[in-house]
């Protein structure tokens, strides 16, 4: 894997034209398929205008996830509806990294519109994972934690609605983080479920990490939901954990968690206490109904949010016109997949007039027991750790087939999206030379602790300085 | 519930007629649209200049609340005499319909900006109270143009977005109204309000759009949609009355239904049953904070300007114009400013002078409410003209050689006309037409020769017969063009035989 210091270093050695030249040569070599637009002309133009370019990523490759907005860069959300769909605006986020100096490499590889665990859905085939290929490299943003993972990029974008992000950096043995809901703005991310939603940084460890969250975080009058933040996040990148309460929340290591999982979780806990910080179990008793919640509130807004796609204004557009009612049907039959369809029919029935308050009211009812669960727990803890799978990365095709097996996959990281509050996975073990993630939870706004947290372990661990062999 | 119906205002007629209305208003007179920064002057430009990523519903975009917007709505809500919620929330309404390019429109649901409200209007049994249900915000669609002018005929639609995304308040009234009569003086006195309110441009096309329920002695009710005037309103209502009630005596059943208002033809068509309604799967728009706008409320309230009822009740009071001038002046904001300055001027600048003869019968507010009212609004309608086609300088004019007795009444209307037609001033339209009151001598000769010439007449009118004067009167002023105070020729006449 590579780090953003190695890049600023040969940049200073070589230009930022060489280095990203190399990087595309990489990304076009892959055998992991993870990405899905290279937008090497662009990429090379910017790289060779950089002189004179101040920011703390000038030169610096990033692959971006397919479902974020990049002025004249194809956006596709990984479905055959958008094929062909060229934005013509830039993303809060793609400005602030464009101001800092990146450049933007291309398109990950994602499950369709962020549907999924695995990065099986998308239209453009499975990204594979770059510790053993037979395995998913986790979802949705597969491909932005598999182009880490394989060295082919320092850094990421990536998008968490309940896990997208984190399950990924798990399986791909990368750092990801899901912040606040409304530390970064949305604007120009593509929206699945937008009450549940950010963006997310990926990078090989947690500096990096930050580093790029610091770029892309802050207020956006654009979107009402983002809120201000001025805060220098890398000021939380200190080796000290001396004092920190840990929380463990019982509930998060249940019925069909792996056992290696388990016991690299509880030596990453024993870890911290040697290095100053104490631990204490914390009950969180609604788990048990996070997933369904979670489920239900996100079918219900995907089928409102992806309403939009009906092939009029943008993407794929069929050789010949009917009645629009038929051109529609016609339209989003040919253009979804198969999991975007089945949550498109599940979301529309759960808000169907007769069946919301059984469905979506209910699990807005959930929602906020979910939501008193963190504040009571992290009440007398400042962060709180569990595994972010409950199992390493699992076979491709193993799930795919039994979707109520696969979403069960998400049963750890749902709960932070509910809520709200920010989370990180870092890797923290192995299992079978598959990695393990350890995932750290902290209070609304409080991402400074759980870096802080997060770079200790690190700093004292050397899970992070093994990469997979990429031949 | 059962309050609710205590309440309801009993039938007109034995047919039983029923109407509540909902009326789009667009806030077109804020600079820009509800959710994104678009400029709303688009009216003179090509299709789809006006648009952006969120108003045309690209992904990724969102929605960011127009504060001026919220703000025009409270104070319409005010002006309605509704309460403003603690908070306001918007919802997703979900449908498919190409002018809407998200595949839902942002609105309102549950928490509407503003509810409980009332109109006062002037029903066919009185003034009567007309209860606003509520009023709430939601984003315009884009606007459909089939190729060729009808949906049935053209190969093709084309979709202009530039007005999607234009602010509307929706306002909902109770099934208050009896008559379609009644439902074109309850728009004309929303307009009106609107008006003093400055928040809408009522001249703009689609800028007040109006959907009614109708229905009869209690049966089901029919919703007409695309009713785009008042006069349509009022036509469209009549057409249902008797399409319900012809339905009725043969037997028939009035089904709950959509029907479509075609204006050339004067008709309305079924668009769909109540069996093919949709189900709009409202949900909050997490996408949009919730606002507390109980707090902007007292705000607001202190910046609402003197309203319709309250202006012609102090019209009234303060310059002693009779109720049906201060209707009339009030029932646009324009013409009742128009008013009041040219009262004001008046009586700043023009002192009355004691050596004038003055025309005294009525006092200068009277005079100017007359002449506004009965006299100059007349000839606008007329002309299709509004109140800034004629200045208030040359009111203040006429004013003035009418009450100093220069000029008659009905030259007054002249010198208005020729104004309109012509332009000039008062003065100059005077002299020009020779219009200044004949002088006392040439009247008094005029009823000598008209005397003299018409033995006849003046024996009928000696033998009782009135109207006799009446002949006698128009001779004169035949003789004198015009000129004469008719009232004091009459007088005269009446002295001399």
């Amino acid at each position: 894997m590579i780090t953003v210091s190695q890049t600023l270093e040969a940049i200073q050695d070589s230009s930022a034209e060489e280095v990203v030249s190399q990087c595309i040569d990489r990304i076009e070599a892959s055998k992991f398929n993870t990405f899905i637009t290279v937008a090497k002309e662009s990429a090379l133009e910017v790289a060779g205008k950089m002189e004179g370019h101040t920011g703390p990523l000038v030169g610096v490759p990033i692959a971006i996830k397919d479902n974020i907005s990049t002025k004249g860069i194809q956006t596709t959300c990984a479905s055959r509806i958008l094929g062909g769909y060229v934005p013509p605006y830039d993303a809060h986020v793609i400005e602030r990294l464009k101001a800092a100096g990146a450049i933007i490499v291309g398109k990950v590889n994602m499950d369709e519109f962020a549907m999924g665990t695995s990065t099986e859905t998308s239209h453009y085939g499975p990204t594979l994972n770059p510790w053993d290929t037979e395995t998913v490299p986790g979802g949705s943003s597969g491909g932005s934690a598999a182009t880490i993972a394989a060295g082919e990029v320092p850094l990421a974008l990536g998008s968490d609605t309940g896990g997208s992000v984190r399950c990924p950096a798990s399986f791909c043995g990368v750092v990801g983080l899901k912040p606040t809901y409304g530390v970064i703005s949305r604007y120009g991310l593509i929206s699945y479920a937008n009450s549940l939603e950010q963006i997310g940084p990926i990078a090989s460890n947690v500096a990096d990490m930050t580093l790029l969250f610091n770029v892309i975080a802050g207020h956006d009058p654009r979107d009402s939901t983002s809120v201000p933040s001025e805060k220098d996040y890398t000021k939380a990148l200190v080796d000290d954990v001396k004092g920190l309460t840990i929380g463990v929340p019982k509930e998060y290591f249940g019925e069909g968690i792996d056992q290696a999982v388990e016991k690299s979780v509880w030596d990453s806990v024993h870890r911290l206490e040697d290095l100053g910080a104490s631990w204490q179990e914390v009950e969180m008793p609604h788990t048990k109904y996070a997933l369904a919640a979670y489920y239900v509130i996100a079918m219900s807004e995907a089928s409102s949010n992806l309403a939009r796609f009906d092939g009029m204004r943008y993407g794929l557009r069929l050789e010949k016109d009917h009645d629009w009612h038929t051109t529609y049907s016609e339209i989003r039959a040919q253009g979804f997949g198969e999991e975007v369809k089945r949550r498109i029919l599940l979301g529309t029935y759960a808000l169907s007039a007769g069946y919301m308050d059984k469905y979506y009211l209910k699990a807005l009812k959930v929602r906020t027991l979910i939501k008193q669960d963190f504040e009571r727990a992290l009440k007398s803890t400042d962060v709180l750790i569990a595994p972010t799978m409950p199992t390493p990365a699992f076979k491709l095709g193993e799930k795919i087939s039994d979707p109520l097996t696969l979403y069960m996959a998400d049963v750890n990281t749902v709960p932070v999206n509910l809520s709200g509050v920010p989370s990180v996975s870092l890797p923290c073990g192995f299992s079978d030379g598959l990695p393990i993630g350890l995932q750290i939870m902290g209070k609304h706004f409080d991402e400074k602790t759980i870096i802080r947290t997060a770079y200790t372990f690190e700093q004292n661990t050397n899970f992070h300085t093994k990469a997979p062999e990429v031949v | 519930m059962r309050e609710e119906s205590l309440k309801l205002r009993p039938y007109l007629d034995e047919v039983g007629v029923m109407i509540g209305l909902e009326i789009h208003v667009q806030l077109n007179k804020l600079n820009t649209k509800i959710f994104c920064g678009c400029p709303l002057d688009y009216h003179d430009d090509g299709p789809n200049t006006h648009t952006c990523p969120v108003c045309l519903g690209l992904p990724g975009s969102l929605p960011v609340i127009n504060r001026k917007a919220v703000e025009y709505s409270i104070k319409v809500g005010l002006a309605l005499n509704c309460s403003i919620e603690e908070h306001t929330q918007f919802y997703r309404k979900n449908y498919y319909y190409p002018d809407l390019p998200k595949g839902f429109q942002i609105t309102q649901y549950d928490y509407p900006i503003a509810s409980s409200g009332y109109i006062n209007i002037e029903g066919e049994d009185g003034e009567v109270r007309v209860r606003i249900n509520r009023a709430h915000m939601e984003e315009d669609p884009g606007r459909l143009v089939h190729e060729g002018g009808s949906i049935e005929r053209s190969k093709y639609t084309l979709i202009d977005y530039n007005r999607s995304g234009v602010a509307l308040l929706e306002i909902v009234t109770e099934p208050d109204i009896r008559s379609p009569k009644e439902a074109r003086r309850f728009l004309d006195k929303l307009r009106n309000i609107l008006g003093y309110l400055d928040v809408v441009d009522t001249t703009l096309e689609g800028s007040m759009r109006v959907d009614a329920n109708i229905s009869l002695s209690g049966g089901s009710r029919s919703e007409v949609k695309n009713i785009s005037s008042h006069k349509g309103a009022e036509r469209a209502l009549l057409f249902e009355i008797v399409r319900q009630k012809n339905l009725l005596r043969r037997g028939g059943k009035v089904v709950q239904e959509t029907r479509h208002f075609d204006e050339a033809r004067g008709v309305t068509v079924s668009l769909r049953t109540k069996e093919e309604a949709h189900d709009y799967r409202y949900f909050p728009e997490a996408d949009l904070v919730s606002l507390k706008v109980a707090d902007w409320a007292p705000g607001i309230a202190k910046t609402l300007p003197e309203l319709p009822d309250a202006r012609r009740e102090r019209f009234v009071s303060q310059y002693g114009v009779t109720d049906d001038h201060a209707k009339s002046l009030t029932s646009e904001k324009q013409v009742a400013d128009f008013y009041e300055d040219v009262v004001i001027k008046c009586s700043n600048y023009y002192k009355p002078d004691e050596s004038i003869d003055y025309y005294i019968e009525l006092d200068i507010p009277s005079l100017v409410a007359v002449f506004i009212a009965d006299k100059l609004k007349g000839e606008l309608n007329y002309r299709d003209l509004n109140i800034d086609s004629f200045k208030v300088e040359d009111m203040i004019g006429l004013i003035k050689l009418i009450h100093e007795n220069k000029i008659t009444e009905q030259s007054g209307v002249e010198v208005i006309r020729t104004i309109l037609d012509e332009g000039g001033t008062p003065d100059e339209v005077v002299a020009a037409k020779g219009l200044l009151k004949a002088g006392s001598d040439l009247v008094t000769a005029a009823v000598e020769e008209v005397i003299s010439e018409n033995p006849d007449a003046v024996e009928d009118y000696q033998n009782g017969k009135q109207e006799a004067v009446n002949f006698l009167m128009g001779q004169v002023m035949k003789k004198t063009k015009g000129r004469a105070d008719a009232k004091e020729v009459r007088k005269m006449i009446i002295q001399r035989i």
